[in-house]
């Protein structure tokens, strides 16, 4: 796997509104092609980030879990995929296509991307949600980029961070 | 009119003969559903059928084993009913294309059905369904209040801004360490726990009938992380997760079906077969002199057999569908 050249982003949310704010955020980055891959377990906030992303996609419902129906395909400024393996076993995976929406005309993002095989995805930007032990509705995102297109959005939210924490 | 109606949008292949439909809606010659039948065994166990090289396996022998239960041949039919979306798309062109070359083939009127629409016309089986109805469609993947004013005629109310109710039991039962598919043991361990059952705290989201499961289930999870949960309480916390669920469910479902005007309501999808929801809307509704259905449990899954009774109506009443019947994993439920 590609190792990261700079280290991972820290940011903090402190409500499930600044979990969403922090996706509209990263919608503005995206283009067609890319990929989001996250990470955290049942309540860490995977589905309300994929929330804010759909909003700045301007995509045409909300974003729902797709834990059972495996698959959302959302038409909108950028077509979005969204993705959940919670119930999925990695070699059906080819079943569903992945590969063929990965670097196609939309954004992948991918919930418990702990279970896509080893070595899955080219450059991509990894999320991983974790939950604060004391504050509960605290999330602690850790996001790390694979590829030179990621180090160098990664570099531009850390800056973006820096000058408007709150943004 | 016989009807072969046929569905692969998630997990299941299914295929079914139906005949009507009629006075007592129509009446069920087969049903075959690949993950329950024995004719194809080895495929079961706990992986979900979602693939769709599996679809794709079982969908001739899943039909053929359908109309021989059904005893009739080709010639017998009158058309041919598929589920075209919402769902995957690799799963739904498996039946929608077995469908159209059927069609083809055999010269038979194909109409295509939307998956909830088929969920719906699951209550028409071996019973008439009265309209209009208030249908709440609980299951794994989805949780829509729709209002059906007449055969074909749908106004969605609401529908779940973030979990199904059926995710929401699985991913509880999951935090509870029941494991999967742990969701019947856990609404066992619910239904046996002592004393009044106090809900947890539910989402309330004013001027809207939409539902929310996440935040309960992220509370459970807190609950969990936090070591509250043990095994002298695990069965009221069990229960009281359950009853938050099941409240959110009935109270939108209820309130709605007062506010136009008295609707009758119908529970379909995999969450209708839950022990405390039915006792409990029924009990509500009762108070509130609002009928209240819920099908047979064996029809609230996915299966064919619901995709033949709506194809049954939607050909007897609005005729095939003039345009190709395509596969839309967005379809919307749009009336006919």
């Amino acid at each position: 796997m590609a190792r990261s050249l700079q280290p991972a982003l820290q940011i903090s949310t402190s409500s499930p509104e600044q979990t969403r704010h922090l996706g509209r955020r990263l919608a503005r980055l995206l283009a067609p092609g890319d990929l989001i891959c996250l990470r955290g377990d049942l309540g860490a906030g995977k589905t309300t980030l994929v929330q804010g992303i759909a909003e700045g996609l301007d995509t045409d419902q909300p974003a729902t879990s797709p834990s059972f129906t495996l698959l959302h395909q959302h038409p909108g400024r950028i077509p979005l995929h969204h993705l959940d393996l919670y119930r999925l076993a990695a070699a059906d995976l080819a079943d569903i296509g992945v590969e063929d929406l990965i670097g196609g005309e939309g954004v992948v993002v991918v919930e418990w991307a702990e279970r896509l095989p080893p070595g899955f995805g080219g450059d991509r930007l990894e999320i991983a949600l974790a939950f604060d032990p004391g504050r509960e509705e605290v999330r602690h995102l850790r996001l790390s980029a694979v590829g030179p297109r990621w180090e160098r959005l990664l570099r531009r939210l850390r800056e973006e961070n820096h000058a408007h924490p709150r943004d | 009119m016989l009807i072969l109606g046929i569905e692969t949008s998630c997990d299941e292949t299914a295929a079914a003969v139906a005949r009507g439909p009629g006075e007592e809606g129509v009446e069920l010659l087969s049903s075959v559903v690949a993950s329950q039948d024995d004719l194809h065994a080895h495929f079961g166990g706990i992986v979900p059928e979602v693939a769709s090289r599996r679809h794709l396996e079982t969908i001739v022998p899943v039909i053929a084993e359908a109309m021989a239960r059904a005893g009739v041949g080709w010639d017998d039919l009158d058309g041919l009913a598929v589920t075209h979306g919402p769902g995957l798309i690799g799963s739904l062109v498996v039946g929608v294309a077995a469908a159209k070359a059927l069609s083809v083939a055999r010269g038979l009127p194909l109409v295509g059905v939307h998956h909830l629409e088929g969920h719906i016309y699951g209550a028409a089986v071996g019973e008439s369904l009265a309209l209009p109805v208030l249908a709440l469609v609980a299951s794994g993947g989805h949780s829509h209040l729709v209002l059906v004013k007449d055969h074909g005629k749908y106004q969605v109310l609401g529908r779940t801004r973030d979990d199904a109710p059926g995710e929401a039991f699985e991913k509880g039962a999951r935090l509870l360490g029941f494991g999967y598919p742990g969701v019947a043991r856990m609404a066992a361990l619910a239904d046996s726990a002592p004393g009044p059952v106090k809900p947890m705290a539910r989402a309330n989201m004013p001027g809207s009938w939409d539902f929310s499961f996440s935040g309960v289930k992220t509370a459970l999870a807190r609950m969990v992380r936090a070591g509250e949960v043990n095994d002298e309480n695990r069965a009221q916390v069990a229960a009281a997760y359950q009853e938050s669920i099941v409240r959110s469910l009935t109270d939108r479902t209820l309130k709605a079906a007062q506010e136009f005007g008295g609707y009758p309501v119908l529970v379909v999808g995999g969450v209708a077969r839950n022990r405390r929801l039915r006792e409990l809307l029924s009990r509500r509704a009762e108070k509130a002199g609002i009928p209240v259905r819920f099908p047979d449990p064996r029809l609230c899954t996915d299966n064919g057999a619901m995709i033949a009774a709506a194809g049954l109506y939607k050909l007897s009443l609005a005729g095939p569908d003039s345009e190709s019947v395509d596969v839309d994993p967005n379809l919307p439920l749009s009336d006919w």
